[in-house]
Order: C-alpha cells, then structure tokens, then sequence
C-alpha cells in the first residue's frame, strides 16, 4: 500500500528534498529491496546457525544417551541430562526452524529480494511496502517461534510435521507454533505475490522471458509453489487451531484414548487429513528448498566456467515442469498410512516421473563444466560440491518413492539422512555459493580466499561424516526422533555410527567458525573490490557497488542472453548483458 | 479497459442483468433443494448452480470477459488444476485395502 | 530514483496489459482460491467419512437448525454489494467521485449488514442451542467456513473505508491511481461474493 506516494508534480519537488531519511526508515523500516534483502539474510543466518545448535545440542543425547551434558550441562536443569520432552521440543524446533526461518527466507527472502530486482534491471520490488511487511510479518513470526520454548510445557514437541492427533492434544507450545506458522505462511504468501509481479512487470527493456537468469527463473516457479502450496497448509493450520482452541474433531477420530484416558471430543474426524493438507504443502516445499539453490549454483557455475550453461532452455522447461509435478506427488510421504494399492501405484509414478526434471538440471550443470576454462575460487567449490551431494540426496530418495521399499525405509534414520543430504551439503552449499558470489555486490568488499577454502574442505569433509552414516543405521532400521536407540538391539550395535555422526555435527560446528570469522573481518578490514569481481555478464554488476536506493544510474537495456561468455573473436572472455558493443 | 465513458457506461445494464441472474439463480437453488432428485443429483444441481454463478462474477464483475493478460490465465489455469487435485482428497483415502493390513495388529 | 516512481504502478505495462496492483490482486486471490480450497476439501472429505449413526454422524437438516432464509437474504445482500461495488468503480472511471463514494459507503454498509445478520440472526441463536463447533463435525466447519469468511468480509470492510476516508486524497493527486485501487479492491470484495456462493448451498441446503 503506497498511497503515502505522491506522483503529481507539485508535490514532487518536495518529496527530493526528503533524501536524508532518518536511521529507522533508513535501516529497520526500509522499503528498499536491498536493505530488505540484508534484513532477510543476516536474521535467517542467524536462526540457521541456532537451529544447527539445536541439533547439536541433541546429538549428545543421542552418541552419549543418560549423560549429562558437559560445558551447557545448566541449560537441562536439575542433573544437566536432557528430559525426552525437551529432546522432542529441540527435535522439532530443529526442524522448523531450519526450513521455515532458515532456509527459504535465506533463499527466498534474502537472495531473491536482493539479487533478483538487480538481475532483470529493476529499479525495486513492485511492492516495496509490501515487501517490507513480509520481512516484519516473518521477524513476528520467528519471535513467536521463539517465544514458545518459554510458554509451559515447552515449545512444541510434536516433529516439524506436527501430524495430529498427537499435535492437538500436545501442550501449549503447539498453539504458539501455530500462530507462529499463521505469520510466517503470510510472510512467504506476500512475498511471492511480490516476486511473481516483479518479474512480470518490471524487467528491463530487451529482458525476454529466455534471456533471464536462471536464477531468477528458479525463483519465478519457486514463488508459483509458495503461492498455491502454502494456503492449504495455512488451511490444515487452522483447522488444528480449532481443534485445539475449540475442541472441533476435524483431525479427531472417534473413541480416541490417550494413556487410557477417553478424549472428550465428538469425533467423526480424520488424521489423515492433516498430512495430506500438510504435505500438499510441505512436498512442493521441498522444491522451494532445492530450486532457488540450483539457481545461484547455475549462476556460479556458468561464471566459473567462462562458458553459457549447458542446454540453458532445457533447464528452464524442467523447473517449470518439476513445479508442475511437484503438486502432484505429495503422498508419497503417506504410503505407509493404508492407501489403497492403485493410489500408491499412481503416486510412486509419479515421483519416478519427478526425479526426470531434476535430474535434467543436475545433468546440464554437470556437461556445462566439459572442457570450461574453470576458475576454483570459493563460489565455485561450494557451487561444484553441491552436484555430487545433491545427486546422493536425490539418488537415495528413489527407493523412498517406491512403496515396496518405502515400508521398510519409512520413519529411519535412512529418510532423516536422504532429506539431509539434499538440504544441508545441497542447498546450504548453494547458499555458500552464494553468499561468497555475491558478498562483494552487497558491501563492496570480497570475503578472504584462505579462510573460504578452510571452510569449504571442513564442510564437505564434516557434512558426510555427519549424514552418510545415517544411511547405514536406517538400512540398520533404526527409526529417527528416537531419544535413545541403545535401548534396542539393533540400535545398540550401530552406536558407533551415531556417535560418528555426533562428532561430526560439532566438528561441522566448528568449520563455520572460519565463514563468521571471515564474513564479519571482511566487512571492516578487507579492502575495496572492483566493480565487476567476477567479470559476471548478468545485469546486477551493471549496477554500482554498492547499488544507490533505486539501483540503476540509467534503466538498462538488454542485448543479449545472460551467459554470453568466451564469444569467439572478443578481446574479453565475457560479454554482458547491457552491453551494446564490448566496452 | 480502454476507459471510454460509453465503454463502461455500457457495462452498467450488464451488471443490473448480471445481479438479476445471480438473484434468481439463488432462488433455484433453494427451489431445488427441497425437491428430492435423488441419490447425488441434489448436490450436482447445487454445485452446478453455484459454479454458473461464480462464473458470472467471475466473467463480468471482475472482468475476467475482458481480461487480456496471460499471465493471469495461465495462475488461474494451474490454480483450477490444483484445486481439483486438492478435492480428490477423498478418493485417496477411500482405496483398495490390502486385507493384511485390516486384520494386522495395527488395527 | 524512489520506490515512488516504479514503472507500472498506475499505467499498465504495454506487454502483459496489466498494471502491477492488479497482477498481484490477482495472485493474491489465486492464493485465496488454494485457502478455502483446502477448507472445503477438508469438508468434503469429512463429510464423505462421516460415520453412519452417533454423536459424530452428520447431521440431518432440521438438526442442523441453519435457516435458508437468513442465508438466502445474506446471499442477496452480498450480491447486492457486489454490483454497487462496480457500479462505484464505474463512476470513478467516470470521473464522478462523489458517486463513486456512495456506492463505496452503500457496499460497506452492505457488508455490515450481513455480518450482523450473520452475528445476531445466526451465530447467537446456535450459541444459545448449545450448538458450537465441538457439536459435531458439521458445526466445526460451519463456524469455520462462515467465520474465515466473515473475517474476509471484516477485512473487505476495512479497506473500502480506508479508501473513503484517509485514502481518498490519493482521488485528488492521481485519479488513475485511485480508481486502479478501487478495481483492485472490487475484485478482491467480487471473490468475496463468489466463495459465499458456494458456502451457501454447501452449508444451508445439501443436508
């Protein structure tokens, strides 16, 4: 809403004269993309960073279970060993966190607000102020999130899934969790509607649909997604909302006993609801997780390469498709609940026929690297590493599509290290990529090679060490949110692997110190970089560095495609994008 | 909407003849529904009603008859696809049940 | 260059013939469609689902006590409003603002109308029968139906008197602008009307 704007022309010189604008419109309720974009990225960096804690804190439970907690022992009161409540309480706060305040706001949020409006030559978001309330309506809820480990009871306990009816009978952090998901589904609602429209609208002159980066064709499917997947979970939100305020039975089956105890609700309602409104969201989330990171890898690639990407359309076509398919494959987190055989039949075909698109973009990015002149700077490894992780990360999600071995697979740790490897080594190395990509357009200055390539080799290294012994335990059949597996058999003889995935979640811990270390020195210490760094062709290093409220000096105007590099018979390895002739 | 005066002037008589349909198409409605057609045709009258009427406001009060932009038809189309997707929730719940998994310990 | 001088704002964009508000209007309803989408799923399938006899058996239609009459008047209201809401955009196309307002102020006393019709005719007399939303399944979605709607109506109401009262300055610096925002609203205050088209038979007449 920017009624508060007045375009007529006697008020124009007036509203120039106000270019001083004050710290708070200036820092904290900016309607400016970039300030938005920053806001975005450093708060959802720090939840990233708390949520890993979370996990970190549970991996002691987990390779030492009964064992008081050395250093933090204070923070699980009395004897500093932690409850099996608090251990659920982390479990899924761990969860929430990372995706609904960690990563998509990061990708989403902070790459896509910062990075997208620069790429197709914008001067701002369509909405600037409604860009500004999604950031608040997500700060709100992240501080609801947050605030529910301090209501009684604890924060909420039920999985990041929260699958009733055990969620509507939990404590009162569950209803916190709610309300939070109410502000964050609005955040993600507003945002997307904003994304789709900026890049409908505001492209520069010359910028066809074919010549945007591929990272902003990630995010234009990646905000479809967000629009029509999240309202039905907003949907099943209230649904549980009302069943825990109101006492409804929507998710409520009849004749329902807890602990022997008869649950006074009426019944008639049905489970099953919940997780097919929950993963009717939550399936097409997961490509909102994995597209917008294949993006800022396909831009670091093609950069690192000094060639155009592989079969760029070929791309383009498979995300549309992959956001497609990606609605139409939800129950294959279901098919353990009793679906009928040709319902299963249907929905792992379906899955098969999702992992072609994926498979299509992984497999062009790999051949754009053939015979590329390629430049191993931090991006580019972050950016080269997330191929083979991803490819494990999709690769073990096949026998998880298949009903036959899903029954087997279904709730071990095998799922918890398959989901893993496509989110952590996959997506958060993209967002590495990104983040040492496009440091020196947001400040001006470059992170440290050194310390980048000591965080890069931990990370890799501690990445696998932390998920590739999940596989085993779960072929093992050890079920995930356990509190303590040693009580059974088969969980006692594959310790050794938890305790090795324990290890390296805080050796994991450890190598980020380097990136902080790094990202914060860099800012004070490191000196002015060049203009174009990277000597990319993309339009948002046509833009000064760091770019003015506004962006642009003059609107650019597009010539050519954005991965014009080593054109033969050029003096320069690259050609940009508003370039009329090599400058 | 080229914004011609006789242009929007025009449609007022439209939207008088649309507001008229919607009324009556009500009353249908509720006509309808105190007769027993039968089985499921009660709930197929309903529906097929309301979606005539939706169309109406859909087409001439929010100018969908009028609306040019691509991008918009193209939201509504996976829009509709979704929706559809979205009410066959049922038939998904309602499948053949393997036998074991009725008499299993599993209830 | 500001966030005041976006291209596109008022103006539609040569290519895709929209100006920006109304694109994002129109997404944001599509995201609306996916809401109530997910809602009336979720009846369906209970409704499908509902067991044959019990306390949680669905509820014939003299239980449920819901008169077709007051739904049907509240459908004719909200109809009603739904033309004087174009009929205000019309007139501001018009350039006759001071029409243009009385039917903006018409449709907002429209839509009271059919929340207090809504509120004392039919969500009191149900408190007062001890027919909640823990009744059963069929009152859950009733109130949830109804009341999601009627805060859609609620907010419905808050922008049109945003744009009667401290909004409608923007009618004399740019009428363009304020007449793109009035169509913007119409369509939002349109769809509106067209899910309580379907929640009517839904809930007054197919039991």
């Amino acid at each position: 809403m920017s009624g508060h704007h007045n375009p007529s022309g006697r008020h124009h010189d007036h509203d120039h004269g106000h270019h001083q604008l004050s710290f708070l419109r200036k820092y904290v309720f900016s309607v400016d993309h970039k300030v938005i974009g920053v806001q975005y990225a450093v708060t959802a960096l720090v939840f990233l960073f708390f949520g890993f804690s979370l996990m970190m804190l549970m991996r002691w439970q987990l390779a030492y279970p009964g064992k008081s907690l050395p250093l933090l022992g204070g923070l699980f009161p009395p004897d500093g060993v932690m409850k099996p409540e608090m251990y659920n309480s982390l479990g899924a706060m761990h969860g929430t966190i990372m995706i609904f305040l960690g990563v998509v706001p990061l990708l989403v949020g902070g790459f896509g607000n910062y990075v997208l409006p620069l790429q197709i030559g914008a001067p701002d978001m369509s909405f600037p102020k409604l860009n500004m309330m999604s950031y608040w309506a997500y700060f709100v809820g992240g501080v609801v999130m947050l605030s529910s480990f301090f209501v009684p009871g604890g924060a909420a306990n039920s999985g990041w899934t929260s699958y009733a009816p055990l969620s509507v009978i939990a404590g009162k952090g569950q209803t916190v969790w709610l309300l939070g998901m109410v502000f964050l589904i609005t955040s993600s609602l507003l945002g997307s509607v904003n994304f789709i429209t900026t890049i409908v609208q505001l492209r520069a002159k010359g910028l066809t649909m074919f010549r945007l980066p591929f990272f902003v064709w990630a995010q234009f499917v990646t905000a479809f997604l967000l629009l029509l997947a999240f309202p039905p979970l907003e949907a099943a939100a209230v649904l549980q909302l009302m069943d825990r305020l109101a006492g409804t039975s929507f998710y409520m089956p009849e004749g329902l006993v807890v602990s022997g105890v008869p649950q006074a609700y009426t019944g008639g309602g049905n489970p099953l609801l919940y997780q097919h409104l929950f993963w009717f969201l939550a399936h097409p989330e997961v490509y909102v997780l994995i597209l917008p990171g294949m993006g800022i890898v396909a831009e670091v690639i093609a950069n690192n390469t000094r060639k155009p990407l592989w079969g760029y359309r070929a791309m383009v076509y498979s995300s549309i498709f992959l956001g497609f398919m990606s609605f139409i494959v939800w129950a294959h987190h279901m098919f353990i609940t009793g679906m009928g055989t040709k319902i299963s039949a249907f929905f792992a075909a379906t899955t098969m026929i999702i992992s072609i698109p994926s498979v299509i973009i992984l497999t062009a990015m790999i051949i754009s690297l053939y015979r590329g002149s390629i430049r191993f700077n931090v991006p580019m490894l972050f950016a080269l590493a997330f191929l083979p992780m991803f490819a494990i990360g999709g690769l073990t999600g096949l026998p998880l599509g298949l009903p036959a071995s899903d029954i087997q697979l279904h709730d071990t740790y095998y799922v918890i290290g398959h989901f893993h490897y496509v989110v952590a080594p996959g997506t958060i190395f993209a967002i590495f990529a990104g983040i040492y990509f496009w440091y020196p357009k947001v400040t001006g200055k470059r992170l440290n090679e050194a310390l980048g390539k000591i965080h890069f080799w931990l990370s890799l290294i501690f990445m696998n060490v932390v998920f590739m012994p999940m596989f085993f335990q779960g072929l093992a059949g050890v079920s995930r949110r356990l509190y303590d597996q040693t009580v059974y058999a088969h969980g006692e003889a594959v310790q050794t692997l938890t305790r090795m995935s324990s290890w390296g979640a805080w050796m994991l811990g450890v190598a980020q110190l380097p990136f902080i270390l790094n990202f914060v020195m860099s800012l004070v210490a490191s000196r002015k970089t060049a203009e174009n760094p990277w000597q990319a062709t993309t339009l948002e290093w046509a833009a000064p560095t760091p770019p003015p409220h506004g962006n642009f000096l003059v609107p650019p105007v597009v010539h050519r495609g954005p991965y014009e590099y080593s054109v033969p018979g050029m003096k320069r390895d690259f050609f940009p994008q508003h370039l009329v002739v090599e400058g | 909407m080229g914004g011609a005066h006789a242009d929007v002037s025009g449609h007022v008589k439209m939207y008088i003849a649309v507001f008229a349909a919607l009324a009556i198409g009500t009353i249908v409605t509720v006509l309808a529904s105190t007769v027993d057609l039968g089985g499921h045709w009660n709930v197929a009258v309903a529906m097929a009603i309301a979606a005539v009427k939706a169309s109406l406001v859909a087409a001439i009060f929010m100018h969908l008859k009028w609306e040019s932009a691509s991008v918009i038809w193209i939201t509504l189309l996976f829009c509709a696809i979704f929706l559809v997707v979205l009410m066959a929730l049922p038939v998904l719940t309602s499948g053949d049940r393997p036998p074991m998994v009725q008499i299993g310990s599993w209830g | 260059m500001s966030a005041g001088t976006l291209p596109y704002k008022v103006e539609p964009h040569p290519v895709t013939g929209v100006y920006s508000g109304k694109l994002g209007t129109w997404l944001f309803l599509a995201s609306e469609v996916m809401l109530f989408g997910g809602l009336l799923s979720a009846y369906v399938f209970l409704r499908v689902g509902a067991p044959e006899a019990g306390p949680a058996a669905w509820p014939t239609h003299e239980q449920t006590e819901l008169s077709w009459k007051i739904g049907g008047i509240n459908t004719l209201v909200l109809i009603l409003s739904s033309v004087t809401m174009v009929m205000a955009w019309v007139a501001l196309k018009m350039n006759d603002v001071a029409k243009g307002k009385m039917y903006l102020a018409v449709t907002a006393a429209l839509a009271m109308t059919f929340i207090v019709v809504k509120l004392a005719l039919e969500y009191h007399p149900k408190f007062k029968h001890h027919h909640v939303p823990s009744t059963n399944n069929f009152f859950a979605l009733y109130f949830t139906l109804t009341g999601l709607h009627a805060l859609h109506v609620l907010g419905g109401v808050v922008v049109i008197l945003y744009f009667l009262l401290p909004g409608a300055g923007l009618w004399k610096t740019n009428p363009t602008y304020y007449t793109n925002r009035i169509e913007c609203t119409g369509l939002y205050w349109h769809f509106v009307d067209l899910v309580w088209i379907f929640l009517f038979p839904i809930l007054y007449l197919m039991n």
